[in-house]
C-alpha cells in the first residue's frame, strides 16, 4: 500500500458557499512529516478530513502515485488517523481498540496478537492492555489512539491536533514521543496543529494555511528566517508587526521610518519604495540601548519574568507598542532606545497574502 | 486541646456529607404527594386483593388461575405487547440511524413521526377503522384492484390492536432511540471508517453495542405502554376474544361483576408480569457495556 508520492491537486472544499479550503496543491514524499499550520478556521482540519475521505472534495483531486484516491471511501484508503478527541471505542478494551483495524483487514489471529503486542510495547502500554479507555489518563488515551493508527503500518498517518487536549508538560513529552515514533517507523505523516513551536519541532517540511489558502510551504528553517508574507511572519513569532511607509532603497536594503528615525530592513516580495509596508521584527532581535543613544526612543511599560530572560513591552513617543526579549533587567518607567540589525528587520508589502 | 483535634466532625457536618441537610425538606411536598396519591392506593389495592368475599386470603388469585377465561388474558396481553414493543424498537433503529445528522426538513420529518403521540388512542382507533375497516379505503382499494375477493379483516381483531399499539408506541420508541443515538460520539464511526470498517461493520461493531443498553430501556418503556392497553383493545379489537387483555379483565371484574378483590388481584398480577419481563430485559442489559459513549476528552 505504500507510495512514492502523494499529490494533492487543487483540493478545495466549500461549506454552503464559504470556501474553507481553496485549491491546496501539495506533493508529499514517502516518509515525510508534514504539519499543516494555521489559526483556527484556516482550513487545516478540512484538508485533513479531505485526505482521510471523511469529507468529499468540492474540486480538485488526490493522487497516490498514479492511482486516484479522492473517489474512494475512507475505509478503502488505508490511512491511519488520530483524532483530536482520540475517538477511542469506549466499549472495547485497549487491546481490542488497537486490534480493530487489523480485524477489519482480516489479518490472521496470531499475527494480530503479535502486532498488537508490538504496538503496545511501542507506546509503553503493555500493562494497560485489558483496561477500557475510560480508565486511562488523557496521555495514555492519546498513546492508544496513536498505536491504533500506526499498528496498520498505513501508507499515511493523519493527526488532527493530537496534543491539544494535554497539559503543557505531557504535550512536550508526547511531542518527543511522536517524533521518535516517526523516526523509528518512518511513516509518512500529515499533522494538523495551530502551535508553531510544535510544527517547527516536528516538521520535515511544513505548510502554513490562512483563510483556506496556502501561504508558504518550506522547511522549518525557511519559514522561520524567510517568511513569505507578514501573515506567515505573524505565525512564526514575529510579534512586532508595524504598519509603516517604505522609504527609498538603500543598497541591498530598504529604509523605513518610525517616528522620524530611519531603520534599514530587508525587503520581502514586492515591498516597493513609497508603498504601504509591514515591518516584522522578532522580540529577541530588538536591541536595547541607553536613552539618548541611536535608535527609536521608548519607555518601558511592562516587564514579564520568563526565566533567564524577561519579556518587555515598551511604548514609543508616538504610542507604538514594541515587544522585546532581553537578558537585561530594565525597570518599568526606564527610558531606552531600540535598534535592530537590517537583516533582522523584514519589510513585507502590506497586502501580503492573496 | 488534643481531644478536640482528634474529635469526629460535628453530627451536622457528617450528615451534610451524606446529603442530609435542611434542603432535604424541599422534598417533603413531593413525597407527600407520592404517598397519598400513589403508595397508599397501591398498598390499599394489594391489601384488597387478599380479602376476597370467599376462598380465603388467596381466593382471588386462585380464582384467576383456575378460570381459563381469566388466566389466558396473561398470554393474550403478552402476545400483543411483546411483538408490538419489539417492532417499535426495531423499526426506530434504522430510521433514527438515518436521521442522526443535520439535514433540510429534519424537523418536519421528526414532527410527522412524533405527531401520533398527540392524537390519543381514540382518534387513532377511529382512523384505523376508517382506513383498515371492512369498508375502509384500504379494503376498497384492494377490492377494486381485484387483489382480494372479500375484505381483509384488519380491525376488531388482533391486528387492529397491534396496529394501534405500533402507531401510538412508535413515536416514543423513535424519540428515545434518536436521543440515545445522538449521544454517541460521531467521531467513533469516522474513526472506525479510517480503520477500514465498512458501513455495516461500523454499525454492527461500534454503534450497535453502544446503543444496545438504550434499546433495552426503550423496549421496557414501550412494552409497559403496550401492556396496559385498554381503549384500543376495546375499540379496534375483539374484547371478548382474541384481544381480551388483562386490563379488560380487571375492568370486567370491577365494574361488571363488582368484585373489587378480584379486580385488584388482576391489577397486581399485571404489575408482576410487567416486572418479570422488565427484570429479564434489564438483566440482559446488565451484561452489556453501559458506560460513556464519548470517544475521549471533548
Amino acid at each position: 500500500m505504500s507510495f512514492e508520492t502523494l499529490r494533492l491537486d487543487g483540493v478545495s472544499r466549500s461549506f454552503g458557499g464559504h470556501e474553507a479550503l481553496a485549491g491546496l496543491d501539495l506533493t508529499i514524499k514517502r516518509g515525510e512529516f508534514i504539519p499543516l499550520l494555521g489559526p483556527s478556521g484556516c482550513g487545516k482540519s478540512t484538508a485533513l478530513n479531505c485526505l482521510a475521505g471523511l469529507l468529499p472534495l468540492t474540486r480538485g483531486s488526490i493522487w497516490q502515485d498514479e492511482a486516484r484516491l479522492d473517489v474512494l471511501p475512507p475505509e478503502r484508503r488505508g490511512f491511519g488517523m488520530v483524532f483530536q478527541n482520540y475517538a477511542l471505542f469506549p466499549h472495547l478494551p485497549v487491546r481490542k481498540n488497537i486490534a480493530f483495524g487489523l480485524q477489519m483487514r482480516r489479518v490472521p489471529r496470531a499475527e494480530i496478537r503479535r502486532r498488537v503486542d508490538e504496538a503496545l510495547r511501542l507506546v509503553h502500554l503493555e500493562e494497560h492492555a485489558g483496561k477500557l479507555p475510560g480508565q486511562l489518563s488523557g496521555g495514555q488515551q492519546q498513546r492508544v489512539a496513536i498505536a491504533r493508527a500506526v499498528v496498520l503500518e498505513p501508507a499515511l498517518v493523519l493527526m488532527d491536533e493530537p496534543l491539544s487536549n494535554l497539559d503543557a508538560k505531557l504535550r512536550l513529552e508526547m511531542r518527543t514521543e511522536i517524533r521518535r515514533l516517526h523516526q523509528s517507523l518512518g511513516l509518512t505523516t500529515v499533522y494538523v496543529t495551530h502551535d508553531q513551536e510544535e510544527a517547527l519541532s516536528l516538521a520535515d517540511r511544513l505548510v502554513v494555511l490562512r483563510a483556506g489558502r496556502v501561504q508558504q510551504v518550506g522547511t522549518p528553517e525557511q519559514l522561520h528566517t524567510e517568511p513569505a508574507n507578514w501573515h506567515v511572519a505573524d505565525f512564526m513569532g514575529y510579534r512586532n508587526l508595524l504598519p509603516l511607509r517604505a522609504g527609498p532603497r538603500d543598497g541591498t536594503g530598504i529604509v523605513v521610518e518610525i517616528e522620524g528615525q530611519h531603520l534599514t530592513g530587508t525587503p520581502v516580495g514586492d515591498a516597493a519604495p513609497g508603498g504601504e509596508v509591514v515591518a516584522g521584527i522578532r522580540p529577541e532581535d530588538l536591541r536595547i540601548g541607553p536613552a539618548g543613544g541611536p535608535g527609536v526612543p521608548a519607555t518601558v511599560e511592562v516587564v514579564e519574568y520568563q526565566g533567564r530572560e524577561v519579556a518587555v513591552e515598551a511604548r514609543t513617543e508616538g504610542g507604538i507598542a514594541l515587544n522585546l526579549r532581553t537578558a537585561d533587567r530594565p525597570a518599568v518607567g526606564d527610558r531606552i532606545t531600540v535598534t535592530v540589525e537590517p537583516r533582522r528587520l523584514l519589510v513585507f508589502p502590506s497586502g501580503g497574502a492573496q | 486541646m488534643s481531644a478536640i483535634v482528634g474529635a469526629r466532625p460535628a453530627l451536622r457536618h457528617r450528615l451534610a456529607e451524606r446529603g442530609v441537610d435542611r434542603q432535604l425538606l424541599l422534598l417533603l411536598p413531593a413525597a407527600l404527594f407520592v404517598v397519598t396519591l400513589f403508595i397508599y392506593p397501591f398498598l390499599y389495592g394489594v391489601g384488597l386483593s387478599f380479602q376476597p368475599t370467599k376462598g380465603g386470603t388467596l381466593g382471588a388469585y386462585r380464582e384467576f388461575f383456575t378460570d381459563a377465561y381469566l388466566r389466558d388474558t396473561i398470554l393474550t396481553t403478552l402476545r400483543l405487547s411483546l411483538p408490538a414493543a419489539l417492532l417499535n424498537v426495531l423499526a426506530s433503529v434504522p430510521i433514527a440511524y438515518r436521521m442522526r445528522g443535520r439535514f433540510r426538513g429534519k424537523r418536519l420529518l421528526t414532527t410527522l413521526l412524533v405527531v401520533p403521540i398527540t392524537l390519543g388512542t381514540v382518534l387513532t382507533a377511529q382512523g384505523l377503522l376508517n382506513f383498515l375497516g371492512p369498508t375502509g379505503w384500504f379494503n376498497r382499494s384492494l377490492l377494486s384492484a381485484g387483489l382480494v375477493d372479500a375484505p381483509v379483516r384488519l380491525t376488531n381483531n388482533y391486528w387492529g390492536v397491534f396496529f394501534s399499539l405500533v402507531i401510538t408506541g412508535f413515536p416514543f420508541a423513535f424519540l428515545l432511540v434518536l436521543s440515545y443515538l445522538s449521544g454517541i460520539d460521531p467521531s467513533l464511526e469516522r474513526a472506525a471508517a479510517t480503520l477500514g470498517a465498512g458501513r455495516w461493520q461500523r454499525f454492527r461493531r461500534i454503534t450497535l453495542p453502544l446503543l444496545a443498553p438504550g434499546l433495552a430501556t426503550t423496549f421496557c418503556l414501550t412494552f409497559v405502554l403496550a401492556f396496559s392497553v385498554f381503549p384500543s383493545a376495546v375499540l379496534v379489537g375483539d374484547p371478548a376474544g382474541t384481544t381480551r387483555v388483562m386490563s379488560i379483565a380487571a375492568y370486567d371484574a370491577a365494574y361488571v361483576r363488582y368484585d373489587y378483590p378480584l379486580a385488584s388481584a388482576v391489577a397486581v398480577l399485571m404489575g408482576l408480569v410487567e416486572l418479570l419481563v422488565i427484570a429479564a430485559v434489564l438483566g440482559w442489559r446488565a451484561l452489556l457495556y453501559t458506560g460513556s459513549t464519548a470517544g475521549g476528552k471533548g
